[in-house]
């Protein structure tokens, strides 16, 4: 059960918080965008093995959605922020 | 086997009353039930997993692999209990127990399965998936279940109360014997936050049965002043670690049922340690011989064990085979007690304490194993023999055989922990390579063998945490005095004798035999030996029995142990029942159901109340005499005919705030919302980023800068979640806010053609014509003087208004409209009827007519992807070749050939094609339609618009019946919609 250092709460147990998987970049306008770039965008993640880029949510407290860098390996919480922060 | 007359905490003066397959026996408060039964001379107390073999009490703590026993009793507040697989060694015997045996029939004494360990040789390892496979594993499985096993489960529900802790320390030291209470009393001196946890009812671990002198004191007294001394700790007697999770999160199982009375049975406690202390102890191996499964054959330390708590002595004449020292404490006190000992020490020269042991009386047979023993249930006599030498045997009488193989280490948590194990060949054990961080090990569980060695170890495990934590203690270590080292232990695995059954794991019944056919057929690996042939699988988990196992997988590979490794420990170290992991999270208080203000107003008004997600809501109204099937047509022809009431209560309300709220929610619904004027209603899409429905339901624009949005019942936690996780982390810039206020307003429904006249009696000050309320609009006032809203939407097709009024005012609103629209045939109705009315409406419900795959265009809204300029959710989704190919299945209406027939949900609708049936989809809603007079459905068919428009035919099939239906559109009554707005 991972001790999560939520950005605005501090640390909280896993089980406050809801995974929001890895971001992605959202391509944009509509029209311009490929179908492969599109699917890209949907359903293909790195699935890092080691440090890895997670949205998290802390649902059961603040509510706030933030950025968690984890090691999927150890499972250490290398660091989060908050959305936008310099990443 | 007796009980003594003196010696040992054992309380004398209070017998206790229990049976053994139905025989009254006495124990002593205090017993286990294993001392117990060993007291009242019970030699056989289970039959073994597989083949049925006669087995004893091995063991007297959590590794126990043979006492698991089937136990009832009444506890002190009455409650019948039943425990299908308590592990006798752990059980505190309470009065009026009653116990039996597992896996045995019609006893485990004469059990008459035990003729299967006749067909042994038939039965090796893997022969279920060698010999139960054709023509199918599941025409063998449930005989076989029936004959193998252990306890069985009473179907009833579980009577009792379980709950659940959360709790936070600075050090959690786990386990009370001289090197865990020398840990807490160091890192408690420096004032931290200390929980001290220990499985036992008594403190002290191996102080309990080994004793000796701590300060210059009796270690008892230690015991209790350290205890007294950790007044400020929070002390878990009776409680077992039973797993390590990530970033030193671990679970504890508090067991109280011999406890001082609680409100609940076992506690779970979850606990986050800054620090742990693991001072959790070793656990002695068997020895590995010719039948030594026979009950009579126990391990050396718990001999002892009943001996110093109980006052137990499990033999009169006793062998004692050891390959190592610790065993000799057993001898002496068995020498003490009056037995007559014979040691079998595998080791040439024993050393000083085979001598001390030959002063007391004991006979010492050097370089000697035990290499046969007889007796079906319950020893009479062993065979030694030279281990240069094994066929030179001489045969003795025994009734007891006290074995000692060496000790490993309980290293479960610890590699639990993600800790490395080594080897360590002078122990001839697996021991904790570095702790890990935060982490600190002590006691036999980091290798001390000494008294001082745990006390010192201890000591400075809790110093190192309290240091880790900047804390600095002034606190003498505890001392003992100091003892010569041990001789070396002798590593001593299975022996070399052919045509034996040689016993590893007691409790899944594995031999040598079976890890040598295991290493023959390349399972050289240790995690498929473990699943082969079941090693470690059992309630015990291997405690006694993995590396025994490992040693021999080694021996038939031609490696090392090192080489052969360790299976990965995984909790729980201990069983945790269900109860306990579900503490409170069951039942009425599992998932809370949510009332509607009006509850009790709908029970006295004859609610048929069923669930419908989180919510308890009306069915339906059934009258006195009348089905449920016949009070959803009823009130659902009242609507169209007449009017009725509905509880619309649970469907969601979230506002939606700010001077961006327009633009946001433009980018998030697939329909056009921005240019919704305020006072005006639409309804809407949400798709996911998939471009499939989410969910559906009205926006509502109360002023510039304010939506109401109203979606689905059980959606409306999703919608809100989603709104959230849009705003934070793609429109971040956007100032808007959202607000979930369902609970906040009763909202009631009045739908059908009557309902303009009984909304004329309401005292309001809204104005109700339609020229200022008109269909999909609202408006704010006063409600009979209660603030609220009054909404022009309707789920019937009939003309309908939405009153809302605060939540506390929902009872006497829908006892109000009731009493105004008596004259008017106001029925009450319920969500069925209403699904009935909708159906024939051919309105949607999300997740009923549509599933995972649907677009809005399915459903028959494309026009916002042409007209909507901004990136929407899911638009792009919109645009592919799978959302865009002609023959995607369209929501449609279905009229049954047979206007009487109403054909299942999940009916297919088929072609014949290469002279077999292909589904074009399903039926997703039927009913019988008293607008109409007969049946009608939804569904979702392939190209179905074309289909609808050909007025075309189709098969429709469902477990094995054919019958037919037209496509229609999806809309069976007052298509132009007139009654809307009549």
């Amino acid at each position: 059960m991972l001790l999560i250092p939520c950005p605005w709460c501090g640390p909280r147990s896993e089980p406050e918080f809801q995974f929001g998987g890895e971001p992605a970049t959202r391509p944009v306008p509509a029209a311009e965008v490929s179908d492969a770039a599109w699917g890209a965008y949907l359903y293909v993640r790195s699935n890092e093995k080691g440090p890895h880029r997670e949205l998290w949510c802390h649902a059961g407290g603040c509510g706030q959605w933030f950025l968690m860098e984890r090691d999927t390996v150890t499972h250490a919480v290398l660091r989060t922020h908050k959305p936008g922060a310099a990443a | 086997m007796r009980r003594l007359p003196d010696g040992s905490r054992i309380a004398r003066a209070a017998p206790v009353a229990f049976t053994w397959e139905g025989r009254p026996m006495q124990g002593l408060a205090g017993d286990t039930l294993a001392s117990a039964l060993l007291a009242n001379g019970v030699r056989v107390v289970g039959r073994s997993f597989k083949y049925h073999r006669p087995r004893g009490i091995f063991g007297a703590w959590a590794e126990e692999p043979n006492a698991i026993l089937d136990l009832s009793w009444q506890d002190r507040a009455g409650i019948a209990r039943h425990d299908p697989n308590a592990r006798a060694t752990m059980v505190e015997l309470l009065p009026g127990m009653a116990a039996r045996g597992v896996n045995g029939w019609p006893s485990v004494e004469r059990d008459v399965y035990g003729l299967i360990d006749l067909a042994h040789r038939f039965l090796p390892a893997g022969f279920y998936y060698k010999t139960f496979m054709a023509p199918d594993w599941h025409r063998y499985e449930p005989g076989i279940r029936r004959m193998a096993g252990l306890g069985r489960l009473h179907d009833s529900a579980d009577p009792l109360r379980y709950e659940t802790r959360h709790a936070h320390c600075d050090v959690l030291v786990v386990g009370g014997g001289p090197a865990g209470i020398a840990a807490a009393r160091a890192a408690a001196a420096s004032g931290l936050r200390v929980m001290l946890v220990d499985d036992r009812a008594a403190w002290g671990g191996s102080l309990l049965w080994q004793g000796g002198t701590i300060d210059d004191r009796p270690a008892t007294e230690w015991v209790a002043d350290s205890i007294a001394g950790l007044a400020e700790a929070t002390l878990l007697p009776r409680t077992t670690v039973f797993g390590w999770y990530d970033h030193n999160a671990l679970g504890l199982l508090e067991r109280r049922t011999a406890a001082a009375a609680g409100w609940a049975e076992d506690r779970l406690w979850h606990v986050r340690a800054r620090q742990v202390v693991l001072a959790t102890g070793a656990i002695e191996r068997p020895l590995v011989f010719p039948d030594n499964d026979r009950p009579g054959v126990m391990s050396a330390a718990a001999v002892l064990q009943y001996l110093r708590e109980y006052a137990v002595l499990a033999g009169e004449r006793v062998l004692v085979a050891t390959n190592n020292d610790t065993a000799y404490d057993t001898v002496l006190a068995l020498c003490a007690a009056g037995a007559a000992v014979t040691v079998a020490d595998a080791r040439t020269d024993p050393g000083p304490a085979a001598r001390r042991a030959a002063e007391a009386g004991a006979r010492i047979r050097a370089g000697s194993v035990v290499a046969g023993v007889g007796g079906r249930r319950g020893i009479r006599w062993a065979e030694v023999a030279p281990l240069a030498s094994l066929s030179t045997r001489e045969r003795l009488p025994a009734d007891l055989v006290a074995v000692s193989g060496g000790w490993s280490p309980a290293v479960h948590l610890f590699s639990q922990s993600g800790g490395k194990l080594r080897w360590d060949e002078a122990e001839a054990a697996f021991l904790p390579a570095t702790p890990r961080p935060g982490q600190h090990l002590a006691g036999a569980l980091a290798g001390a063998a000494s008294l001082a060695a745990c006390l010192a170890g201890g000591h400075r495990a809790g110093l190192a945490a309290a240091r880790a934590l900047d804390r600095h203690v002034d606190l003498a270590p505890p001392r003992a005095p100091d003892t010569p080292a041990p001789a070396p232990i002798q590593a001593l695995w299975h022996l070399p004798l052919r045509g034996t059954r040689q016993w590893i794991d007691f409790q899944n019944d594995v031999t040598v035999k079976d890890v040598a056919l295991a290493a023959a057929e390349n399972y050289a690996s240790v995690e498929h030996l473990k699943r082969y042939t079941t090693l470690g699988m059992a309630t015990d988990q291997g405690k006694t029995s993995n590396v025994n196992g490992l040693a021999a997988l080694a021996a038939f590979t031609g490696r090392e142990i090192p080489q052969v490794g360790t299976t990965t420990f995984r909790p729980p170290f201990v069983p945790v029942s269900l109860g306990a992991m579900a503490g409170l999270r069951h039942s009425a208080l599992h998932t809370p159901i949510r009332h509607l203000p009006a509850h009790a107003e709908h029970l006295a008004d004859g609610a048929e109340m069923r669930e419908y997600g989180v919510w308890l809501r009306p069915a339906c109204y059934p009258r006195a005499g009348e089905t449920v099937a016949q009070a959803i047509q009823r009130e659902a022809a009242a609507v169209r005919t007449q009017a009725g009431l509905f509880d619309g209560s649970s469907l969601g309300k979230i506002e939606v705030h700010g001077p961006d709220a327009a633009a946001f929610l433009n980018l998030i619904y697939y329909n056009e919302v921005a240019t919704l004027k305020p006072g005006r209603i639409r309804y809407c899409l949400l798709l996911r980023e998939t471009g499939t429905v989410l969910d559906d339901g009205v926006v509502a624009r109360i002023a510039p800068d304010r939506y109401l949005l109203s979606p689905s019942s059980s959606h409306t936690g999703a919608v809100l979640a989603m709104l959230e996780l849009w705003h934070q982390t793609e429109y971040p810039s956007l100032r808007v806010a959202f607000h979930d206020v369902t609970a906040a307003w009763a909202t009631l429904a009045v739908s059908g053609p009557r309902s303009r006249d009984i909304l004329r009696r309401l005292h309001t000050g809204i104005d109700l014509s339609d020229a200022a309320l008109a269909h999909m609009s609202l408006a704010h006032g006063t409600i009979e003087d209660l603030p609220g809203r009054i909404a022009r939407v309707s789920f019937t097709g009939e003309r309908s208004y939405e009153i809302s009024v605060p939540a506390g005012y929902g009872a006497a609103l829908w006892q109000h409209l009731l009493t105004l629209g008596r004259d008017d045939g106001i029925t009450p109705y319920g969500i069925e009827s209403l699904s009935v009315l909708r159906a024939e409406k051919g309105y949607i419900l999300i997740g009923t007519d549509s599933d995972g795959m649907t677009l809005p265009d399915d459903l028959g809204m494309s026009g916002p992807l042409r007209a909507k300029k901004v990136d929407f959710v899911g638009k792009r989704s919109l645009l592919t070749p799978d959302a865009t190919r002609p023959d995607r299945r369209q929501f449609v209406g279905l009229l049954p050939a047979d206007p009487g027939f109403v054909p299942a949900v999940g009916t297919h609708a088929v072609v014949q094609e290469g002279g077999a049936r292909r589904s074009i989809g399903w039926i997703t809603t039927s009913a019988h339609s008293p607008a109409l007079g007969r049946s009608i459905a939804l569904g979702m068919i392939e190209r179905g618009r074309a289909l609808a428009d050909a007025g075309a035919e189709v098969e429709l099939f469902h477990l094995g019946q054919a019958s037919r239906a037209v496509v229609t559109a999806p809309c069976f009554h007052d298509p132009a919609g007139e009654k809307l707005h009549g």
